[in-house]
């Protein structure tokens, strides 16, 4: 195994201008894949807290026995992709509110009588948290008998979750374009090197080199200059992020934004390598029909 | 290696054909090599020496007949095993057949490398077979840099690093001058004497003459005749 990094090394060393072309090119696919992973990842997680914060709020009617109100709660949380049913009641509504409006507080002791509505507050399941689907629960939610009214809003989270669709799409297409890229450049450096070594090749063949000792370097070219061009990109990508967060910080400001978690950074890196190994793959499959 | 037991042949041809497209190199060729035997194909340029030696390591598949090695019949042998069969050979080739690129130690440590020698005992092998054919000096230079004669001494030093079984010789002394060809020779017989099937194809019948042994002898144009000589006066 050593060995054979070894050998790979002395080739990559002895092309080094094809192989580091190769590698930036590399380091410049992954960069840009990285960057659509980055911001998929801090756009879902701002979308999961946000759809979190989702709720249909189901005002009743005035005049229910507390009996029909019950009814109604189950019949709520009987319906698919109803998660959690809480009731609040117009006095608990009125203490919200209450501290809500700290300021002018005293205002709402002049009232006689509570003019809130008893509400139902119903949080989707996890599984269901989609807009169509929370738009169906909302209309259906709001034909109910004993409901006179649903508020659910959040018109433009709606159009933000369809627009991160359509990145997320984009982004998918264009990574996977650009992971193909990098294994036919790569796939494309190990075929000039394995045509100027055909010779060799062929020697090393009739002195009895099996075609996993011909074969292993070039392979490991390509797993190292994944490795290398993947590297060189998640690192170009960290550094970016740094600098973009500090330059947030100097001007007060935060950036609500984390790096790729380890795993995904982790993934990145085997993909980068999965890729240069196709890549090699490609080209021996091509250039060395055994013999 | 084998220790030497005359009269069990190592390599036998049953009516081998050999045709390149329409060109016929070999036509029926049958013989037995005994194991440890010294001995020499011979006959003019173009009469197919170089054929039936690669028919021997597969460099080559016969057209047609059977070649038997060391008990591995050629015809079956799957391809992966085919590495097996060629690390039984030292082969020195017509052309050298020399890296270009890589120094002469390389050159001859890639075969041993290629074999799964431990690093250390290949860097000994090495060392002593450049000191044996006179090349240690060089052991840095490329193989374009040095002369023909050089080239020649480090394509032996190459066939005999991995003390193989049989040693295939084409033309060995063919750019070397008397005294540099003597000294492969009995390098040559140095190897068959502690126990190698030693095969060497020559046109050069003054050296067979000095060497004595059988000979193979392939008539003009490769065509139709393969025969046995007996021994000649050293
Ligand atoms: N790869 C090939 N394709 C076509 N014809 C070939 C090939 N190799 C050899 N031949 C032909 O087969 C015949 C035998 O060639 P071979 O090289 O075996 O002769 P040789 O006895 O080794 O000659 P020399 O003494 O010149 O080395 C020649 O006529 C040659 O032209
Ligand atoms: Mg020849």
């Amino acid at each position: 195994m050593i060995r054979v990094i070894h050998r790979a090394l002395k080739d990559m060393w002895a092309n080094r201008f094809l192989n580091t072309v190769t590698v930036v090119t590399v380091a410049l696919s992954i960069l840009i894949v990285g960057a659509f992973a980055l911001f998929f990842v801090n756009a879902s997680a701002l979308l999961s807290l946000w759809t979190k914060e989702i709720r249909i709020m189901a005002y009743l009617e005035a005049e229910m026995t507390p009996e029909a109100v019950d009814r109604l709660g189950l019949q709520m949380a009987g319906m698919p992709g109803v998660g959690d049913v809480r009731f609040v009641s117009k006095e608990q509504a009125m203490e919200r509110l209450r501290q809500g409006m700290s300021e002018g507080s005293a205002l709402l002791d002049t009232l006689e009588e509570n003019p809130l509505p008893d509400t139902y507050e119903v949080h989707m399941a996890e599984a269901f948290r989609n807009r169509d689907r929370f738009e169906l629960l909302a209309r259906r939610i709001g034909g109910l008998e004993g409901v006179s009214e649903v508020e659910y809003g959040k018109e433009w989270l709606s159009r933000f979750v369809r627009i991160i669709d359509l990145f997320r799409l984009t982004g998918l297409a264009m990574g996977g374009l650009f992971f193909l890229a990098a294994a036919f450049i790569v796939a494309n450096t190990v075929r000039l090197v394995l045509y100027s070594r055909r010779d060799e090749i062929e020697i090393l063949r009739l002195m009895g080199g099996s075609e996993g000792f011909i074969r292993g370097p070039f392979y490991m070219q390509g797993i190292l200059q994944g490795a290398l061009g993947g590297a060189a990109g998640m690192g170009m990508l960290f550094a970016g992020f740094r600098f973009v967060a500090d330059k947030v910080a100097e001007g007060g400001g935060f950036l609500p934004a984390r790096f790729l978690p380890d795993e995904m950074v982790l993934g990145i890196l085997m993909g980068s390598m999965a890729v240069g190994w196709i890549g090699s793959y490609i080209s021996l499959r091509q250039v060395l029909k055994a013999s | 290696m084998a220790p030497a037991d005359s009269g069990d042949p190592i390599i036998r041809l049953f009516h081998v054909h050999k045709r390149y497209n329409a060109k016929k190199a070999l036509l029926d060729v049958s013989f037995e090599i005994s194991r440890n035997e010294f001995l020499f194909v011979s006959g003019p340029s173009g009469a197919g020496k170089t054929t039936l030696l690669k028919l021997l390591y597969l460099g080559e598949t016969a057209s047609e007949g059977q070649i038997i090695i060391d008990g591995l019949n050629l015809s079956r042998i799957p391809r992966r095993r085919v590495p097996f069969l060629r690390r039984k050979f030292g082969i020195i080739f017509q052309d050298y057949k020399l890296i270009p690129k890589k120094s002469v130690y390389d050159n001859v440590a890639i075969v041993l490398e290629a074999r799964g020698a431990p690093r250390k005992t290949i860097r000994k092998k090495v060392r002593s077979v450049l000191r044996t054919v006179g090349m240690e000096e060089k052991r840095r230079a490329l193989p374009p840099s040095l002369s023909g004669g050089e080239q020649q001494r480090v394509a032996v030093a190459r066939a005999i690093a991995g003390d193989p079984q049989i040693i295939l010789a084409d033309e060995p002394t063919g750019s070397l001058d008397a005294e540099s060809a003597s000294v492969i020779f009995d390098l040559l017989r140095e190897y068959h004497r502690r126990g190698a099937t030693v095969l060497v194809a020559t046109h050069d019948t003054a050296l067979i003459r000095r060497t004595g042994g059988r000979v193979i002898l392939l008539e003009d144009g490769g065509l139709d005749v393969a025969t046995t000589i007996p021994r000649l006066p050293a």
